[in-house]
């Protein structure tokens, strides 16, 4: 296409766009002269621009629209039906750009029509004349859906203004020229400050009879800018194929970062070291750079909004306020396309339904004009749209007899949900509120195809509804999509990542711990804080070749334990809309930057992929689509998000605050052991305890367990069952008796120590009440401590040295008798800063396990000033911490730490020790 | 090797009407000679890391990455319905670039390129295996050695295939 003709049309319709926005703020505010002179100005540039480009039809229509405005710059009445010609013939001149765009010349047909109306409505000047005009006006409204017009979409804001045009418009404005065809490209310019030694000329013909604007010609358009609070000063036309590649050279560099960040960490001491870092961070910068000249902000997709509210308004005879708030909350313009139509679709829809007549608004006493509340934010690493309206809300019997109507669920099902689980029915497929059918929505596409389509993009949509106040939608979406943070995890050796933006958490499984696999009709499921979490092996969900063996793995129950039931898994859980469930992979790796490449077209069928990536290491391994998984299970009923919300906090708050087991043993005082420690409750008969060497035991899980009590504690009782709480370490589990289990509770644990009672800790307020804090590892380590004089597993020769530095007495009296009873010679430091010092002092270990938030030097400086060192240097560091988020996870391992493990996985500790060993030759 | 001598001989004849003759790059697949446009071909190279895609239809061998791009590979020898090779030899890869998107031609070994002049071209006989027949275009009568010629858009429509069967 002639490159005059396509800048033509992109600045064309940009400025259309701004003429649709102006001119129903206009209506408003008829008496506004800088804006009808801003969009006098604008349609007098289209005028002449295709004067100049011998457009004929354009030319014509621009024209005659000009010349209404200008008997409304004069001073006659603004009335709605003159606006709405004008803005029909907005839509007109967009029609025939389309066609020009598409043919470069302008589609046949003929204007006269509306240039009729026009010039009658010029020269009746007002009331009069549009009456006439009325009818084929609204007539037009409804052939000619504003919407169908395709919009060239540019990087530039409205008013804006590209360096290029400006410097031609110096160029070309040689001296006062007061002739009114401009040349196109320099009327482009009005918001543009620096432009101002060219604006008398654009200006001139605009203001040549407005009083006000003669006072000076800077000043309108600094308010015409200003009216758009996104305008920049300065700011370049790029075109968006240059961006794109841009972003894609990028995402190459990213990768390649990547993986020379994974060379470099198999080599210890590389001198490659600190110039990879600082590529890694000017990387990282490039990359955040890039991503921001793809940011848009998301009022361009709200553009046409008030256009079409307006139109809706007339259509439905209703009144009504479009409130919009955040417009320059920015997102990646791919996120915005896609996101685009749903939001006008849910606008519509809070003006059509959402939203009484205004008959019902009054006799209910709400105020005639009915509000719509559009705003925008960001939240973490999202954009949070909310659409409110001030309707009637969601009618919770009309949506059950839909339900029930459409056969989505029974009525015994819904007998059972809140108003808030039947509301969220609206997003079930199949299902539409329209009563009737109106030509504004209720077409069969429904609140489930926005749905889907923001579920598409990773994002999700909620909704509260109060009868007669009004209905909110909220809808999360990622700020972006090309680069995504994924968990890589394996099944069946080999590797998958899973985006991280649906991962909820991750459970590890093992047959003898706390969370374990359980199996109905095969079907394997997984208790998660007092739900049933649906479960699905995702080897056998992709037909991997080993699908029989994971299977057996996973048969292999309780009844029958042998080495093969030791393996444990990982689910991990994700969160998709509304509907939760787990996969179960064989092992998990960390978290990684990826670059979201799209799967080819041969591929793209596999609903279970979203596409693929390559890895650190020059793999290729594919992206899972949580949504391609979900469709695997039957849809749930929509559960109630609070719930899910409430769940999702839960996992959270364990970061500050300890769960803790509250029981009652001897005495009748409470005593409490973190919750974290304990694998499992169990009742056990007392018929079944055995006694054997003064041990008392019992038969559990096909071994001996052996049961201790509590020194000053609970006796086993005579007669009935007998409550135990069974810790297990490996392969040996522990029961210890009590009396009675009280509660389990979350508190801040603040523990106060006491004096050296063994098996005590101390003692805490919880729950308004003195508890003592059971030292579980003394207990452990008097019966393990048994067994490793005998079990060879755990015999040892020499025991390897372990430094502990942590801050807190709690957790260094906790995890000092679980290491000494692994066999560790466990040394202990409050503060990065002792042990140092004991290094100085020439004192040696095999492993330093750290805490990485401790006051003063922290975990991670702790890390890097042992790094290099001619002592210490090559030691094993193993974090240790309450903090979970994956950016501290790669923080931690980027100072040098071998591993990551929470602070209360103690079975990850252990296995984290022993794979340091392995790895390191230290032999425990 | 007197055939290739011929070929190249008869190439030079050939270049005069040379909106006729087509330069091929030969490949073996299960001991059958084909030819691939030299124009669809990108580039040959040794498939190495190749990742399994699982759900994916069988001919589809896997992704692999190629200098920074994700290569779809298609084994050939499915695609063409014969047995696996039981060789240990190194399979080879031919690039092509098809709707702007990367594939790799997963086969047992690559020749040498041919110039051929349209007179040695024949279209597919019809008695051919129609799985061989849907993805050829023709062949070409070489002395000594018939050169199946690949349709390369044919060859990539799998899914199509699938469809049709």
């Amino acid at each position: 296409m002639d490159d005059l003709l396509s800048e033509f049309l992109t600045e064309t319709s940009e400025s259309l766009d701004v003429v649709d926005v102006e001119l129903v703020k206009f209506e408003q505010e008829p008496n506004n002269a800088q804006m009808l002179d801003n969009i006098f100005r604008l349609v007098h540039t289209i005028k002449g621009t295709c004067g100049f480009l011998g457009l004929p039809r354009l030319e014509a229509l621009a024209h005659a629209a000009e010349t209404l405005m200008g008997k409304y710059r004069d001073g006659a009445p603004v009335t709605p039906n003159g606006v709405s010609l004008i803005l029909n013939t907005i839509d007109r001149i967009k029609d025939v750009m389309t066609g020009l765009e598409t043919n470069e010349a302008e589609p046949a047909g003929d204007d006269n029509d509306l240039i009729e109306q026009l010039e009658a409505m010029a020269l009746g000047g007002g009331d009069v004349a549009a009456d006439t005009g009325d009818a084929p006006v609204s007539a037009e409204t409804t052939d000619d859906p504003p919407l169908d017009v395709p919009e060239l979409e540019r990087e530039l804001k409205p008013g804006e203004v590209s360096l290029d045009d400006l410097e031609r418009a110096f160029l070309e404005a040689e001296g006062p020229d007061l002739s009114l065809p401009e040349p196109a490209e320099t009327e482009a310019a009005p918001a543009d400050v620096e432009a101002a030694p060219v604006q008398p000329e654009v200006a001139a013909p605009a203001s040549a009879d407005a009083a006000p604007a003669a006072a000076a010609a800077a000043e309108p358009q600094g308010r015409a800018g200003g009216s758009e609070s996104t305008v920049k000063s300065q700011s370049i036309r790029v075109n968006v194929d240059t961006l794109e590649h841009l972003m894609t050279m990028v995402s190459e560099l990213v990768l390649t970062r990547n993986q020379l960040l994974e060379m470099v960490r198999r080599i210890n001491d590389s001198e490659f070291k600190v110039p990879l870092q600082r590529l890694s961070a000017v990387t990282a910068e490039l990359q955040e750079g890039v991503m921001k000249t793809r940011m848009q902000p998301i009022g361009n997709a709200w553009q046409k909004l008030p256009r079409i509210v307006r139109d809706l308004s007339i259509e439905l005879g209703k009144k009504i306020d479009l409130d919009m708030s955040g417009a320059d909350t920015e997102l990646d313009r791919q996120v915005l396309e896609m996101i685009k139509d749903p939001l006008t679709h849910m606008v519509r829809n809070s003006a059509d339904h959402g939203l009484e007549s205004t008959e019902e608004r009054l006799a209910a006493g709400k105020p005639e004009t009915g509000k719509i509340n559009l705003s925008a934010y960001h939240e973490g690493g999202h954009i949070i749209i909310e659409i409110a309206d001030d309707g009637r809300g969601l009618n919770v019997d009309k949506i059950k007899s839909k339900v029930i109507q459409n056969g989505i669920a029974t009525e015994a099902e819904l007998e059972t949900m809140t108003p808030q689980q039947i509301h969220k029915y609206i997003f079930a497929p199949g299902f539409s509120t329209a009563a009737q059918v109106t030509s504004v929505s209720g077409r069969g596409v429904g609140m489930d195809v926005v749905r889907t389509n923001i579920e598409l993009i990773g994002g999700n949509c909620d909704l509260k509804s109060e009868a007669g106040k009004g209905s909110t939608f909220i809808i999360k979406i990622p700020l972006t999509l090309a680069i995504v943070s994924a968990l890589i995890v394996e099944a069946c050796k080999q590797k998958f990542a899973i985006p991280q933006l649906n991962v909820v958490e991750l459970v590890r499984t093992h047959a003898n711990s706390e969370h374990r696999i359980e199996q109905i009709n095969d079907t394997p499921v997984l208790r998660l804080r007092n739900k049933l979490l649906p479960l699905i092996t995702l080897g056998q969900l992709l037909k991997l070749s080993d699908e029989e063996i994971a299977e057996i793995e996973l048969q292999s129950d309780a009844e029958t334990p042998d080495v093969e039931n030791d393996q444990s898994f990982f689910v991990v859980v994700i969160q998709v809309g509304n509907q939760s469930f787990g996969i179960i992979v064989d092992s998990v790796f960390d978290t990684e930057e990826i670059v979201v490449k799209p799967m080819s077209s041969m591929l793209r069928d596999i609903a279970m992929f979203s596409g693929n990536t390559i890895l650190g290491d020059g793999s290729v391994i594919m992206i899972i689509d949580p949504n391609g998984i979900a469709q695997e299970f039957p849809a749930q009923a929509p559960s109630d998000t609070e719930a899910a919300e409430a769940e999702l906090e839960i996992a959270h708050a364990s970061e500050q605050k300890t769960a803790l087991l509250l029981f009652r043993a001897g005495s009748e005082e409470p005593k409490a052991v973190p919750l974290s420690l304990v694998t499992r409750l169990e009742e056990i008969d007392v018929a079944e305890i055995e006694n054997s060497n003064g041990r008392h035991l019992v038969q559990y899980r096909g071994s001996l367990m052996p049961l201790v009590e509590l020194s000053d504690g609970a006796r086993i009782k005579s007669e009935g069952s007998q409550p135990i709480l069974v810790f297990t370490d490996e392969k040996h589990s522990v029961g210890l008796v009590v009396d009675e289990i009280v509660d389990i509770v979350e508190e801040r644990l603040d523990v106060e120590l006491t004096s050296d009672t063994a098996g005590l800790i101390g003692s805490a307020v919880v729950k308004g009440r003195a508890t003592a804090v059971i030292d579980i590892g003394h207990y452990l380590a008097e019966v393990m401590g048994n067994w490793a004089d005998t079990a060879e597993d755990v015999a040892l020769a020499k025991n390897p040295k372990l430094l502990l530095v942590d801050d807190s007495p709690f957790f260094r009296n906790m995890l000092s008798p679980l290491l000494n009873a692994a066999g560790y010679e466990v040394t202990l430091t409050e503060s990065a800063n002792e042990a140092l010092t004991l290094k100085q002092n020439g004192a040696a270990f095999d492993i330093i396990v750290s805490d990485i938030e401790m006051p003063g030097m922290d975990g991670i400086s702790f890390a890097e000033a042992l790094q290099g060192d001619p002592q210490w240097g090559t030691t094993p560091l193993i974090a240790l911490s309450s903090h979970s988020a994956p950016q501290v996870i790669e923080r931690t391992r980027r100072a040098g730490f071998f591993d990551f493990v929470g602070k209360f996985d103690r079975q990850g500790l252990m296995e984290s020790l022993k794979e340091c060993e392995r790895k390191t030759g230290v032999a425990a | 090797m007197s055939a290739d001598t011929n070929i190249s001989a008869g190439a030079t004849e050939s270049i005069d009407d040379d909106a006729s003759s087509v330069e091929y790059i030969t490949v073996t697949i299960a001991g059958q000679l084909f030819g691939l446009p030299i124009h669809e071909v990108q580039d040959v190279f040794v498939p190495d890391n190749v990742t399994d895609v699982p759900m994916a239809l069988p001919e589809v061998a896997g992704v692999l990455n190629l200098r920074g791009r994700i290569v779809t590979a298609i084994d050939m020898r499915t695609r063409l319905g014969v047995a696996p090779t039981k060789n240990d030899t190194k399979p080879m890869a031919v690039g092509i670039e098809h709707n702007s998107e990367s594939y790799g031609l997963i086969i047992d070994k690559v020749g040498e390129v041919h110039q051929l002049s349209q007179a040695t071209f024949e279209a597919t006989p019809s008695n051919l295996d129609p799985r061989w027949a849907s993805i050829s275009s023709g062949v070409h009568r070489l002395d000594g050695d018939l050169m199946v010629v690949l349709d390369v858009t044919k060859v990539l429509a799998i899914g199509d295939a699938l469809i049709a069967a």
